[in-house]
């Protein structure tokens, strides 16, 4: 791999992943939001890879493959099992409209790169510059889970915001040691199998699907 | 072989619990796992007293002062917890909210999530205790929604959506300090060590703009699981609708498990930053907490929701502790976590009791507690002066010791702030407290004996942290020990 394209794919795997985390603002119904998030995956599972590559890094191509199977296949499908037929599967009122929130998300860009001059100061490389976008997706996680408010949606803001982590972890230091590594991508899996379940049982004993009717408590 | 016990211990009874039905032997054993990891703490602390450490698995695991302080925290509110538990999983059975298969994934989970606060303070790195405290929020999800209502799964979710969240943003700060330990020094060194006491040795190398990115958002983020505003709102909902049990162990060291992180942290920042950075956010965080507890408990009208309110004021008040950060901070905040682990954890349990009997968790349908039930209006009274730090328990002398800290570093302002919201807080406690425990027996009532095997360790907790409060030995020299390894 020459060096422009080793640069050219990197590039373009980060942009895919803030570009995704942007589309599932914008998008409203549910299976289409799951389908870009599986699309997001890849593409980080795409950037450890060429990273790993790059750097003769095993560990990092095996972590890769971990990504992929798991952010690009097995949580979608797990997400994909839970969205109903039909116009309960879209997402009608958030607290904010998608014209404001896009213009949000693009607030949030500047804002991470204005806080992340340190990282890319301290990593004045191809991938260090790229951390910036690592960070917006994060905050446009953060974001949607905010406005959001069907159960899935807010599963999805924090797969943003994981996927946001991951791709500042690969950029910034290569990868971490491939035991946290795959802890975290396990807790994660986790987390959503855990929420899916709690998901299922709320709508099951009370029939809600909106978290917005889940007010009882409150001070 | 100590420290592997402590883990052992809970993870064998976890397993155990899944294989066999519930039966009141099975949560009498989660119970004994807690007195033995409470002994081999002690017995750790022992050997850690002056200043050595103990190492195992490849050096994965390692028990200082700070670690031995904070198991035998845990093992003592488990034990409390796990006693507590059987009687509260007979009551459900035989209510039928509950089967048995239902009762055994409650010992199941209780055990994994204690074995997982054992090895956030066990672990010798920041990842594993990272991991560690994202897996108690895994493990305690399914039993704040143990009691199935709607209420309780409505806090089961928020818990888990906030605090997954917090963990994340603590993940994305312990990412950025394996990049500042990365490029410590003039040369780049792969893999680098998260290893505490080697990030602590090597702190003033590392990058200042990346430290006080992810010291913010450690702060940030483990504040979230501290139970520290601005990212408190999860707590008074998860706290009150959790099973007591439960919550006593959520209140009582879940939150200070997580402290403990930020305090390990802290000693990092501290190095690489010098000590004004880390104490400005943490002034920050604990008097905005103070703050938002003392407010939100003027009114409060829910007995559980108000005991959690007073978490979130004990936070900021340890928040400011460590703020101040000298050695006598640091021993009065480890005091002050294990006064307010036992006085909160007795306050749930027997505010679980007075729920059960009582079927009400509202502070204005309870009264006359004190002449009705005499024991458990005793045990809730005394615990309740003692959470208010009235001597002679240890909350008391550890309250003490932190705000003459604060003082010593300057930092007398924010000491007064606290006092002035300490004030408010006693105020509305006690005029709740009041109504709960006293007034006139109305017609047809009479006093009803509350069973031994209720009152016997709550009172047992209450007379250790009176102890604590009056006696220097045996805690002092552990406390010093445990305070050298992360003050300033």
């Amino acid at each position: 791999m020459s060096r422009s394209g080793y640069v050219a794919m990197l590039d373009l795997g980060a942009g895919v992943v803030l570009v995704c985390a942007v589309v599932t603002l914008w998008r409203r119904s549910l299976a289409a939001i799951i389908r870009v998030l599986a699309l997001q995956g890849v593409a980080l599972g795409g950037v450890a890879l060429v990273l790993g590559l790059r750097q003769h890094d095993g560990a990092l191509v095996v972590v890769s493959f971990v990504v992929v199977a798991e952010k690009g296949a097995a949580i979608p499908a797990v997400l994909m099992r839970v969205v109903p037929r039909g116009p309960t599967s879209r997402e009608l009122s958030p607290l904010v409209n998608v014209p404001a929130s896009l213009v949000a998300a693009g607030a949030l860009t500047l804002l991470a790169f204005a806080v992340s001059g340190p990282v890319v100061a301290l990593v004045p490389t191809a991938t260090g510059r790229l951390v910036p976008l690592g960070l917006a997706t994060v905050l446009i996680g953060v974001l949607a889970m905010a406005i959001r408010k069907k159960a899935v949606s807010q599963i999805v803001g924090l797969l943003l915001v994981d996927n946001g982590i991951a791709l500042v972890a690969f950029l910034a230091t290569g990868g971490f040691p491939l035991v946290v590594e795959l802890g975290a991508s396990l807790d994660v899996l986790l987390v959503v199998v855990v929420l899916r379940v709690l998901g299922s049982e709320i709508r099951s004993r009370y029939g809600v699907l909106d978290l917005d009717e889940l007010q009882e408590l409150h001070d | 072989m100590l420290v592997l016990a402590v883990l052992a211990a809970p993870l064998a009874v976890s397993f155990f619990s899944g294989l066999v039905p519930w039966r009141r032997s099975v949560g009498w054993l989660g119970c004994w796992a807690m007195v033995v990891v409470s002994a081999c703490g002690a017995a750790l602390a022992t050997r850690v007293l002056h200043g050595s450490s103990v190492t195992t698995v490849d050096g994965a695991l390692r028990v200082d002062a700070l670690s031995a302080v904070m198991v035998v925290v845990v093992g003592l509110v488990g034990t409390l917890a796990c006693w507590q538990s059987v009687r509260y999983l007979d009551a459900e059975i035989e209510a039928g909210r509950c089967s048995r298969r239902h009762a055994s994934l409650y010992g199941v989970l209780v055990q994994a999530f204690l074995a997982a606060m054992l090895l956030a303070v066990l672990a010798a790195n920041l990842a594993l205790t990272w991991v560690a405290i994202e897996a108690t929020t895994i493990a305690t999800t399914f039993l704040v929604g143990h009691r199935g209502t709607r209420r309780a799964l409505e806090a089961s979710w928020k818990y888990i959506a906030i605090c997954s969240v917090g963990i994340a943003t603590a993940f994305l700060g312990t990412v950025l300090v394996y990049l500042a330990a990365l490029h410590a020094g003039s040369h780049v060194h792969a893999p680098a060590s998260l290893d505490w006491t080697s990030l602590v040795a090597e702190s003033h190398h590392l990058d200042h703009g990346v430290m006080r990115l992810a010291t913010a958002l450690l702060v940030l983020g483990y504040g979230t699981k501290v139970g520290l505003a601005p990212m408190h709102s999860w707590l008074p909902d998860a706290h009150s609708q959790a099973p007591a049990p439960v919550s006593a162990l959520m209140s009582g060291v879940l939150l200070t498990v997580a402290f403990y992180a930020l305090l390990r942290f802290k000693a990092v920042a501290d190095g690489a930053l010098g000590p004004g950075f880390p104490r400005l956010l943490l002034v920050i965080v604990g008097l905005l907490s103070l703050v938002v507890a003392a407010s939100l408990l003027i009114a409060q009208h829910d007995y559980k929701r108000m005991l959690a309110y007073s978490s979130i004021e004990h936070m900021g008040l340890i928040a400011l502790g460590a703020a101040a950060g000298t050695p006598l901070a640091i021993a009065a905040v480890l005091l002050h976590v294990l006064g307010h682990g036992l006085t909160k954890a007795v306050l749930f349990l027997s505010s679980g009791e007075i729920l059960s009997t009582e079927g009400t968790s509202e502070i204005g349908e309870v009264r006359a507690l004190l002449a009705r039930r005499p024991a458990l209006g005793a045990v809730f009274g005394l615990a309740l002066v003692a959470l208010l730090g009235l001597p002679p328990f240890s909350l008391f002398v550890s309250e003490l010791g932190m705000i003459r800290a604060e003082v010593e570093v300057g930092l007398g302002w924010a000491a007064g702030v606290a006092l002035a919201c300490m004030v408010v807080v006693f105020a509305a406690m006690t005029s709740h407290g009041r109504h709960l425990l006293l007034g006139p027996v109305g017609p047809g009532e009479h006093a009803s004996r509350t069973p031994g095997i209720v009152v016997v360790p709550l009172v047992a907790a209450l007379v250790a942290c009176a102890l604590f409060g009056m006696l220097a030995w045996p805690l002092a020299p552990l406390l010093r020990a445990a305070a050298k390894t992360v003050a300033l």
